[in-house]
């Protein structure tokens, strides 16, 4: 993975020292809380609602032991022995001090991390494919281009005060695990006559107003890359909505202005960012290039039978996806337990999967934007030795892609924006269905449950999405249907009425009773039954026959 | 018909812990029930203007409706109940202080 040099480590320490002297000038009174918070907030703190909360930004969601460690000591010495991670691969830490941030943010530069664009409207953490370098039918492994990426947005000054906030991510492949038509801009990394280029689509996003995303360019060249990001950049910035907070993403000027008379503002654009800008250095992409080459992969004659039991094998079957090479595996370690907050880790269990991955993974992890944990690169003869340290540290949940494997946002538990809970309702949902046999007999399911209408929890693109709202005062849950946020990108309908707190998860039961008498075969996905049958069947489990017919 | 006016507390966040805080006027305190009440809506502005004042302590102070219990304020709304105890999902905040 790509290694910082003394400039960025140098830069690093300069911001820290920067942000301590600012929040000792805020402590003292020199800045008032209208000055500060926008300081706070380049440096990813916020305040929520029981605590400030200290983002911290994982680039494409990589991972090395060493950084996982220092993750889990700042989690022991500065909060609550605990970390949550997010559906945009970063971790976020619930209990710090502001007069502590600081020594926080000297410990993770330490490790070449930072807080640096985790808030503001300003170009946030660039996301990939946690499977990226590791996956088969790749073209390329697209976090090449993600730190490309990063190094062109991080303190980009024509960029630092956007309408809003502003989301890439990018795919190496053509399944989209990296939810690109949902973002801001989503990147496909493509080849065409053995040149690489980039699909570039816009406009993508969940929050109040769900949209997916429009493609723009086919074939970018990646020589223009930049030229190209800059053109939406400047067509944004300038043309984006500053009056109404929630209009100001650059899927609603798509919206507003028209796909087609938009792309040609970023062609126009485009031909004049080309002039001034120099095409992107072939050397330079070399040396990321080259920072991303795959470990020196085991060569080992080794007997899968060696070490198989029952267990170890639900969970290949359940947790690891093909890798590139035959005699490898990716494994995706659960952050789901069966009645647990989703994406929560403890220290322990974070020291345990960074003594993992140094130990049998080629010291690489991934954070998923599932809000799982991934070992990208794993050699099958290190399976069962992988699966008992797993155990040990509570981490070896065979959930994967299954009904308790739920992205929830923090929520009214912890975040100021949130209109209800929404980790308790994934709690209660993973109890519902604890026993892992039947979890299994349901199949895939993705459920995806939000604590507000910004959608943080993906709720839209759920196969089953749950969104929380204040109704008079009272905690209700709506249902959305049929959400995909792979590359058949769907928004979820709504399903009709909201439900209260002790309503919402009887009402997933009966969702699941309903897919159950309804699939044609144990073949037959929650999702492509949906598909074949819409709303009607689950409206009827739902409100009763009546309502569905009335609604 | 407007709505009739209920009691309201000044409440913020402190600016070094980010702990719930309830303005007792004068100072803060991390217990709702130590609030002081405004039961009209001159006693409300006058209390948020008086809690607004010591921007050195505190961060986003605002008024939260009450309720008297026992002649005491109490939270009426579930945001304000769950910021006197803390998140659901572990015993951390006020819960376990």
């Amino acid at each position: 993975m790509y290694t910082y040099t003394d400039f960025d480590r140098d830069f690093l320490r300069a911001r820290v020292a920067e942000f301590r002297d600012q929040v000792a000038r805020r402590v003292d009174g020199s800045l008032t809380e209208d000055e500060f918070k926008p300081l706070r907030l380049m440096n990813g703190v916020y305040l929520q609602l029981h605590a400030y909360m200290l983002r911290v930004a994982i680039p494409y969601g990589t991972l090395r032991s060493a950084q996982m460690r220092k993750l889990a000591e700042i989690a022991d010495r500065w909060d609550k022995g605990y970390g949550h991670f997010t559906t945009r691969q970063n971790i976020q830490f619930n209990w710090p001090k502001l007069s502590d941030v600081p020594d926080m943010l000297d410990a993770l530069a330490d490790v070449d991390m930072h807080a640096i664009q985790t808030s503001g409207n300003c170009i946030r953490n660039v996301t990939a494919d946690h499977f990226a370098g590791a996956t088969p039918g790749e073209v390329e492994d697209p976090r090449i281009t993600a730190e490309l990426i990063r190094q062109w947005s991080t303190d980009h000054p024509e960029f630092a005060y956007l309408p809003r906030k502003f989301k890439l991510a990018v795919t190496g492949t053509e399944e989209d695990r990296a939810v690109i038509r949902f973002h801001d801009i989503g990147i496909r990394v493509r080849q065409q006559n053995g040149e690489i280029g980039y699909q570039v689509v816009i406009g993508g996003g969940l929050g109040r107003t769900p949209m997916i995303g429009k493609v723009v360019r086919d074939f970018l060249p990646r020589a223009d890359l930049f030229a190209y990001l800059e053109a939406i950049l400047k067509v944004y910035n300038l043309s984006g909505r500053r009056d109404n907070k929630y209009k100001a993403r650059i899927k609603i000027l798509v919206h507003e202005t028209g796909v087609e008379e938009l792309k040609a503002r970023i062609e126009g654009a485009f031909e004049t960012q080309k002039r001034l800008l120099p095409d992107l250095n072939p050397d330079v992409v070399n040396r990321i290039h080259e920072s991303f080459a795959p470990p020196a992969f085991k060569e080992t004659d080794f007997d899968p039978n060696t070490g198989q039991t029952p267990p170890l094998q639900a969970f290949i079957d359940t947790n690891t996806h093909p890798h590139k090479r035959a005699d490898h595996l990716s494994v995706t370690v659960s952050i789901k337990p069966i009645g647990g907050t989703p994406g929560d880790a403890t220290s322990d269990q974070m020291r345990a999967l960074a003594d993992i991955a140094e130990t049998h993974a080629y010291d690489e992890l991934r954070i998923s934007h599932e809000q799982n944990v991934i070992l990208p690169h794993v050699h099958r003869a290190n399976l069962p030795a992988i699966y008992a340290a797993l155990r040990d540290a509570g981490l070896a949940t065979a959930n994967i892609g299954l009904i308790s494997d739920i992205i929830a946002c923090p929520g009214m538990d912890y975040c100021a924006l949130a209109t209800a809970r929404s980790i308790p309702i994934a709690q209660q949902i993973g109890e519902a269905f604890s026993d892992l046999d039947a979890q299994h007999d349901i199949g895939p399911l993705k459920i995806k449950i939000s604590g507000c209408i910004n959608a943080c929890g993906h709720h839209h693109v759920g196969h089953i999405g749950i969104l929380g709202l204040d109704r008079a005062g009272v905690e209700n849950y709506q249902i959305t249907l049929g959400g995909d946020g792979t590359e058949d990108a769907t928004l979820g309908a709504r399903t009709g009425p909201g439900f209260a707190y002790d309503e919402i998860v009887p009402a997933v039961e009966r969702l699941i009773e309903t897919y159950l008498d309804h699939r044609s075969s144990p073949d037959e996905t929650f999702l492509a039954l949906y598909r074949r049958l819409g709303l009607a069947p689950f409206k009827a489990a739902l409100y009763g026959d009546t309502h569905a017919k009335a609604a | 018909m407007p709505r009739p006016f209920a009691p309201k507390i000044a409440t913020a966040n402190h600016l070094l812990e980010g702990d719930v805080i309830y303005f007792t006027d004068p100072g803060w305190s991390r217990d709702h029930s130590d609030a002081a009440v405004a039961q009209t809506v001159a006693e409300a502005d006058a209390l948020l203007a008086r809690a607004s004042q010591e921007p050195h302590l505190t961060v986003g102070v605002y008024l939260a409706d009450a309720a008297l219990v026992d002649g005491r304020p109490a939270p009426t709304h579930f945001r304000e109940a769950f910021r006197t105890c803390g998140p659901s999902n572990y015993f951390h905040g006020k819960q376990a202080e």
